[in-house]
């Protein structure tokens, strides 16, 4: 194996995602330690133009696949293509943003190249050159440091782990990647994708998230959510008590059988903090509980508190958050 | 149709870590072990498949001869047999449990497998992945709807950014989302008829390891805990706080 970091790198809506450009970031600080060309792969409608754009992060290689039949995700396709990118320029680390694609395609990679594979990571360092990584487990109830026996390491990395930083100033390439198969003969083919309306960012991504309970008392409550999530810009969450009574849709569920957040700030409103939530969250930056119960588990946690009902406090938090962002 | 679900046997989500005197591994004294929440779904999919195509339904388990008793449970809720690849080593790496997984399912007959997209205890999403290169089929990751059609599927899989729809040729293997279904309850006829269903032990194949935990730590602490004050009069001073100590907004 050589020196190269190989970054896998989502194109979304005709921009590079946030989890890639942090996949990015950590592969600059990997390069700078190996010695050796940061380099990324990218697949998908759009990719060739958008490439030279990563020079922004100092890559210096891109090998991208463009065209209609690299709607991404679809692994069955894409798997094949980062194996001819491992083979083209013999990695040290292999970093993915731990996303829906990303997190097929580790494991895929890693199965082919018979090696091990640390996923949803949120540290990764080389003492020695040899991999020390943490990953969350248990929802976060527990950080596990793990290693890895042999490269190229693979590796992806949770979103809102690694903070965006340019490092502009090495030019940069773009080459051609033939897809190493034939994609007429998939066996799963992706028919249509479905994306929300952008409006409010993605949960795992957002750096402002606003998270409703049952102290709600009915769905229709989760509007002032919604109000107070929009005047941050934030995501909307909800406990698992308010999605498996139906009210919100699972991919909202923070905890252990949901997602897990980081942000920079978040608000649990009338959640009393079951450790089924607490997992999902604890690792915020900054906490902000409103619970009519002074008892509630939440406070134990939460770096500000307000005591009292979220009928009363919401709307007036959602009016001076309102003022602050106009002025 | 031979339809396979994978079940893992993992802590209960209400678990309160400790960790064990070695530093590197959880403690495991008194602690309640489950069917990992996402393989109740796969189990639910899996029965229901069976209703409308006909076939039977195999539990896969690699796990301590522990894991009976959640294999008892599949087949409390309607599971036809049990096989469980009994393994010694308390905790396997991804690549060594699917491995040990391929090993077995070379060995049964399958036209659709399903998992969980995760376990709840490692949290890895790899066995579904790892095992469509291992074994050459096609996978779709957190499936929240299937629509099986003869040899063909129609599988809707939960994205960052929405959903996509996959038409898939069986056999084919699902990693299931949580919400594709609601599970059943055993019912006492169920449990009586799990009595004399087959459970099949055989030792799980060996297969490295290429993943090796180090240590296992709770995380820092949160200190947290200051009240800023009662109802909504306390809102300016949260955002004082928020804005000038807690340096955001």
């Amino acid at each position: 194996m050589g020196n190269a970091v190989l970054v896998f790198t989502e194109l979304l809506g005709g921009a590079f995602r946030k989890g890639s450009l942090e996949a990015l970031t950590l592969g600059r600080d990997l390069a700078d330690q190996f010695q050796g060309p940061l380099v990324a792969v990218t697949a998908g409608e759009g990719v060739a133009a958008a490439a030279p754009s990563l020079a922004r992060f100092g890559v210096q290689r891109v090998l991208a696949a463009d065209g209609p039949a690299w709607k991404l995700p679809a692994g069955e396709a894409t798997a094949p293509l980062l194996h001819e990118a491992v083979k083209k320029t013999a990695p040290v680390v292999v970093l993915f943003s731990a996303g829906t694609a990303g997190r097929e395609l580790a494991p895929r990679l890693a199965q082919r190249l018979d090696v091990g594979c640390a996923v949803d990571c949120t540290a990764v360092r080389f003492p020695g050159g040899k991999p020390e990584i943490v990953r969350p487990v248990y929802a976060g109830k527990a950080l596990a440091t793990v290693t890895l026996d042999r490269p190229p390491y693979v590796i992806s990395l949770r979103p809102n782990a690694v903070t965006v930083k340019e490092r502009p100033g090495a030019p940069i390439t773009v080459e051609t990647l033939a897809p190493g198969i034939d994609l007429g003969s998939l066996h799963a083919v992706l028919q249509s994708v479905a994306e929300r309306p952008v409006g409010r960012p993605e949960l795992p991504e957002a750096d402002v998230v606003v998270s409703g309970g049952r102290g709600l008392k009915a769905p229709e409550h989760f509007k002032m959510i919604e109000e107070l999530a929009d005047a941050l810009g934030a995501a909307v969450g909800a406990s698992r008590a308010v999605v498996d009574a139906g009210w919100r849709p699972h991919r909202e569920q923070v905890g252990q059988t949901g997602k897990t957040v980081a942000p920079q700030l978040y608000f649990a409103i009338g959640i009393s903090g079951a450790i089924q939530h607490l997992a999902g969250m604890s690792s915020s930056k900054c906490i902000v509980a409103v619970n009519k119960d002074p008892n509630a588990p939440i406070f134990q946690l939460a770096d500000y508190g307000i005591v009292g009902d979220a009928f009363e406090i919401v709307p007036v938090l959602t009016a001076e958050v309102r003022k602050l962002k106009r002025s | 149709m031979h339809i396979v679900v994978l079940m893992k046997r993992v802590p209960t989500t209400e678990l309160r870590v400790k960790i064990a005197s070695d530093g590197k591994s959880l403690d495991l004294a008194g602690v309640e072990h489950v069917v990992n929440p996402y393989d109740e779904f796969a189990i639910e999919e899996a029965l229901r498949t069976r209703e409308k195509q006909g076939g039977e339904v195999t539990v896969v388990c690699l796990g301590p001869a522990e894991a009976q008793k959640e294999l008892k449970t599949c087949l409390a809720l309607g599971v036809d047999r049990a096989v469980l690849a009994q393994d010694a080593a308390p905790a396997r790496d991804s690549a060594s449990a699917a491995q040990a997984l391929a090993a077995v399912l070379k060995t049964i007959p399958h036209d659709v497998i399903f998992c969980g997209k995760l376990a709840v205890d490692d949290q890895n999403y790899q066995i579904g992945p790892r095992l469509a290169e291992l074994l050459g089929l096609p996978v779709v990751t957190a499936v929240s709807k299937l629509d099986l059609q003869g040899d063909r599927a129609r599988a809707r899989s939960e994205t960052d950014a929405g959903s996509a729809e996959y038409e898939v040729r069986l056999p084919a293997i699902f990693t299931v989302e949580k919400g594709i279904n609601e599970p059943r309850y055993p019912s006492l006829k169920g449990i009586m008829a799990a009595k004399a269903k087959p459970v099949t032990t055989a030792p799980a194949a060996d297969a490295p390891a290429h993943l090796t935990q180090l240590r296992l730590e709770l995380p820092p602490k949160r200190t947290g805990g200051k009240i800023v004050g009662k109802g909504p009069e306390a809102v300016p001073e949260l955002l004082r706080l928020l804005r000038e100590e807690a340096r955001l907004l």
